[in-house]
């Protein structure tokens, strides 16, 4: 059965930390300037690495911040997509921000509402895909169904995108996916910090186990040509460095800031 | 990515999310709604670098105010990086530039507002007094590639056919040179070989010296799609970059060996056979020479210059080798180097000897940086050309584009100063004043307090911006520009496509488009029927006419064709003909239809560490800014993410000189010092350390680089020098007010899991 849903297919492997969905998702005219998706850096000690969080829009149980929503704020629309909290009724109780396992609700202090991801319901209402799936430069974010994603090469080197999570004993399906490998039957967080809190041995760092010490040429054996001194070099090279200020700061050249708004 | 948000958390609160930038200044600030009505989505492309988005700009009662996302360009398919989805805050920005200023008594006066007549009639006198004086070489111009291709043409002729001066140069100087070296000893021909959707069919990628993540993130996306398709990526940086973090293999070498390992995957390669014999005997010529060179670069040896395991260098090698399609992507880390082009040229030798030219998937090219970096470099503001990509020594070209331009070929100057020639020039008093447009010489060029003493001496400093850069500062006259949303015209992005801005909006106030003030300038000059042009489209027709017959031909080429096709790669030699996406399909731009290889031997960097400077310092970029920063350190959004620079070194050098993560450092050259924050992390060189250069004043990288230039094309060292890093005592004038408490918690944050909290084994050296 050839699936209509359109959904998000997350692959936070693919993702370079840009932020151009957040810088795309705050373009909204109903939140301007409000980003509802967030870039973090698991471990920049250790690695580049950066992960999306957006909303996933739970499908099983349905949407727990608007079942948890006192007030009915949180509208589910149809077909599926969870909406934003109506600032008219929404009474910053705070309970969707609980009961997301995600933590996906922005509270919006000066409005005094909640605001979350709404998918973009304007544009994808009438068919155009989320802005920050439109604008991901690595296509970490895509928005599709499985067969578009799949027509698009997505599964070849063992891809396999996964909707079920488990918090506890809470099973929550989910609409968006996160995409992980073929070979990982789960992924289970604890018991990989579990793991690393018991082990007695730290891993080197991977990113840059292949550097070595380093000689020159000479030393090591290959031939180098040796550059003559140029005659374009601007300067000597100093042997007093020059302090932070720069030697021409007590100069009384003036910038007046000029008043450019008149 | 390289930057933890964490550590400027202060920035957040100062900076409220919910600021509406379309509120222009003095309206207070707009929440969460917007009514504006859209009346135009314009079609256009970003401004920013060398992959030109296509986008959308929404126009509302006169005023950009939003960007939609283009998904019918075939290039970017709606995608875009934060810098482009944050592009038309610019166009509105409270710190536009509304009308001329002038310092009218002398140096020490202050800026102030002057009228558009007056501050052109004394730019044409003064020229004039001090060309009669001096000589006409005395004026000169610096030009920039950030924008269209009708403005540097136009730049171009002004100091040629107005001024008479033999010096202009322009920006790509500092980037694109060494490209252009490489390109024309080996190859012919100065564009890129295959266009990005040739990665698509490639077997394996190799990335050396190129951020792609960070710099050029939409060619990401076909990375990616590449890798699904079964292709290998192999990368070389010093740095764990994004793209790194995932590749095949990666190859942190030391900054600055590139040709060594290069001549290394070379000797491998002939070793194990994987030669092109056919390709290599029947389209290039220097190969034996080259292999015979070659054969003195053993990866043993080779390794142990570049700092990697031979290992690593043997198996890049042979992924490179075995692939059927191979393509080579490099940029600046490998090209700003004092020997740059000699690095390109080793890397086109990798490629010619594995016969990947000239088919899908196969090829060898750099990635352009900036918007218009090709077509700038193509359309005659460099220093020894004219446009079309011809030599302004050759008799023929300088004949057909003195009967183009309607002079006398004893008035066309022949070949001056590179740009970064200009400022030992001005420190001479050679030149004595100097035209400077779309570019910020003070974050820009190496050693900046050379830099600007060598502008300050100046006897007129005119400069044209849209903003008050910090070259601006400095200026005896500033003229307002435009943005890129106000002219319509041209760009040539990476590929060698030709697309083309269309215009969304007028200039506020009383700025004009720098073709105007060029063609104003040149009327009082004198020259008034050289530059009567009324619109882009008639200096692109003359453009094109330049451009017939020559390497870049343009003459195919018509705005109307551009729409029409996407974008138009040149050469395009004329009106039928649809564009070469691919070169070399046939012959290389020779004469003789060949390519030529070149032994390269390898040339260690100009500053290698020593006692009193242990460490290498490199500079570059972050994905939130652009070039100098003038734009995107005003944007908020993109200041927000990195509102100041940091060095970022290895754990190990930090404990060995006793600095903490988040600790302020002060980073020492032989050119001058500068105390940032420190970035301490796993995913560098243990002995390399890194700063973003995009600030200006004292929080500038090029404070710190080394101005040697490359013998060729002039272009500086700014990957290796020697530095030091001692903890400071205390924090520099700009940090005075940063809020500690914040950096500590953000510290304490990136700290928390056990793997960061393990420390590694201090080196003993």
């Amino acid at each position: 059965m050839v699936e209509l849903v359109k959904r998000i297919f997350l692959d936070p492997s693919r993702c370079i930390g840009c932020r151009s969905c957040v810088a795309a998702c705050r373009e909204c005219d109903t939140h301007k300037g409000e980003s509802m998706i967030y870039i973090d850096f698991v471990e920049r000690h250790n690695t580049v690495a950066s992960s999306p969080t957006l909303c996933m829009h739970c499908e099983d149980p349905l949407a727990p911040c608007a079942q948890v929503c006192p007030a009915q704020a949180i509208l589910v629309s149809p077909d599926g997509v969870v909406q934003s909290a109506d600032e008219t009724r929404c009474i910053y109780c705070e309970n969707c921000g609980y009961a997301c396992p995600f933590g996906v609700p922005k509270f919006n202090v000066a409005g005094h509402y909640m605001q979350k991801c709404n998918l973009c319901y304007d544009r994808t209402s009438q068919g155009k895909g989320p802005m920050c799936a439109t604008v991901c430069p690595t296509q970490a974010i895509f928005y599709g169904t499985y067969e578009e994603w799949l027509a698009a090469g997505r599964g070849k080197q063992g891809a396999k995108p996964v909707n079920t999570f488990y918090f506890g004993r809470q099973k929550l399906r989910s609409r968006n996916y996160v995409v992980m490998r073929e070979e990982d039957e789960e992924l289970d967080i604890l018991a990989l910090v579990d793991a690393v809190n018991r082990s007695t041995e730290i891993p080197q760092a991977l990113p840059v186990q292949d550097a070595e010490q380093w000689v020159d040429a000479e030393t090591a054996g290959i031939p180098q040509r040796v550059v003559p001194s140029q005659p374009w070099t601007p300067r000597e090279p100093n042997k007093q460095p020059v302090p932070a200020g720069g030697v021409n700061r007590q100069e009384s050249i003036s910038v007046v800031s000029v008043n450019i708004n008149v | 990515m390289s930057v933890d948000k964490n550590i400027f958390r202060l920035w957040r609160r100062n900076q409220p999310e919910t600021f509406d930038f379309h509120s222009g200044a003095g309206q207070g600030k707009v929440h969460w709604n917007s009514e504006e009505e859209i009346e135009r989505y314009v079609p256009t492309h970003c401004c920013y670098c060398g992959i030109q988005c296509g986008m959308y700009l929404k126009v509302s009662h006169g005023k950009v105010v939003g960007v939609e996302p283009r998904e019918d360009f075939p290039l970017n398919h709606g995608m875009l990086c934060p810098k482009g989805a944050t592009a038309y805050q610019t166009v509105n920005h409270p710190d536009r530039l509304m009308y001329p200023l002038m310092r009218r008594n002398g140096k020490d006066s202050p800026l102030e507002r002057a009228s558009w007549d007056e501050v052109l009639d004394v730019i044409a006198q003064r020229f004039q007094a001090i060309q009669a004086e001096y000589g006409k070489d005395a004026v000169s111009i610096f030009s920039g590639s950030s924008m269209t291709n009708e403005k540097c043409y136009i730049m171009g002729k002004l100091a040629r056919v107005a001024l008479g001066t033999r010096h202009c140069d322009y920006n790509g100087r500092l980037c694109m040179s060494s490209a252009t070296g490489a390109n024309e000893r080996v190859l012919g021909l100065d564009r890129a070989s295959n266009p990005i959707s040739d990665m698509l069919h490639a077997d394996c990628i190799f990335v050396i010296g190129a951020n792609v993540g960070e710099c050029f993130p939409i060619v990401t996306s076909y990375l990616w799609q590449a890798r699904d398709r079964g292709c290998k990526l192999i990368v070389a940086d010093p740095r764990q970059t994004p793209i790194a973090r995932t590749a095949d293999i990666f190859l942190p070498l030391r900054p600055g060996t590139d040709s060594a390992l290069l001549n290394g995957m070379l000797h491998v390669i002939i070793k194990e056979g994987l030669i092109d014999e056919d390709f290599l005997r029947e389209r290039t010529v220097g190969w034996e020479e080259t292999k015979a060179l070659v054969e003195q670069y053993p990866p043993e040896r080779v390794a142990r210059v570049c700092g990697l395991r031979p290992e690593a260098i043997i198996d890049a090698a042979r992924m490179y080798g075995q692939a059927k399609a191979a393509l080579t992507y490099t940029a600046r880390g490998l090209e700003h180097q004092s020997k740059g082009v000699d690095n390109g040229v080793t890397a086109m030798n990798l490629a010619l000897a594995t016969g990947n030219f000239g088919r899908p998937g196969a090829g060898c090219g750099t990635l352009t940086g900036q918007g218009n970096g090709q077509g700038g470099r193509e359309v005659g503001q460099k220093a020894s050309q004219l446009p079309g990509c011809r030599d302004i020594e050759n008799p023929n070209d300088r004949a057909y584009i003195c009967s183009v331009w309607g002079i006398d070929e004893k008035d066309l100057p022949h070949a001056g100063y590179a740009a970064t020639l200009m400022i030992p020039a001005m420190l001479r008093k050679e030149i004595r004043a100097c035209f400077m447009v779309c570019t910020n010489a003070m974050v820009s060029l190496p050693d900046q307090h050379t830099v600007e003493r060598a502008l300050r001496g100046l006897d007129l400093f005119v400069v044209t911006d849209f903003f008050l850069s910090e070259t601006a500062e400095l200026a005896d006259i500033v003229l307002p520009g435009t943005v890129w949303a106000e002219d319509e015209g041209t760009t040539t992005n990476l590929e060698g496509r030709v697309v083309k801005y269309n215009k969304a909006v007028e200039p506020p106030g009383e700025a004009k488009r720098d073709w105007e003030i060029a063609c104003e300038l040149a009327k009082r000059l004198g020259k008034e029927q050289y530059f009567r042009f009324t619109s882009a489209r008639e200096i692109f027709d003359e453009l094109r006419l330049c451009t017939k017959g020559a390497k870049s031909d343009y003459w195919g080429i018509t705005y109307e064709k551009i729409a029409e096709q996407n974008g138009v790669f040149w050469p395009c030699p004329s009106e039928d003909h649809p564009g070469t996406p691919r070169l070399y399909e046939e012959r290389f731009g020779f004469p003789d239809g060949k390519a030529h290889m070149h032994p390269i031997p390898y040339i260690p960097p100009a500053e290698e560490p020593d006692e009193e400077y242990p460490m290498v310092l490199t500079t570059g970029r972050v994905v939130y800014h652009y070039l100098s920063g003038n734009q995107t350190r005003r944007t908020p959004f993109l200041k927000e993410q990195a509102p100041f620079p940091w060095v970022e070194m290895h754990e190990r050098a930090a404990a060995r000189l006793g600095i903490e993560d988040g600790d302020w450092v002060t980073v020492r050259t032989r050119r001058g010092e500068m105390t940032v924050p420190a970035l301490v992390v796993r995913s560098i060189r243990p002995d390399t350390m890194f700063i973003p250069y995009h600030y200006g004043h004292n929080q500038a990288a090029n404070q710190l680089t080394n101005p040697v230039l490359e013998p060729m094309m002039k272009i500086p060292e700014y990957k290796v020098c020697a530095a030091s890093a001692v903890r400071a005592t205390e924090r520099p004038d700009w940090a005075k007010e940063l809020d500690v408490s914040e950096l500590d918690a953000a510290r304490k944050r990136r700290h928390e899991l056990p793997m960061a909290q393990a420390k590694a084994q201090p080196m003993l050296h």
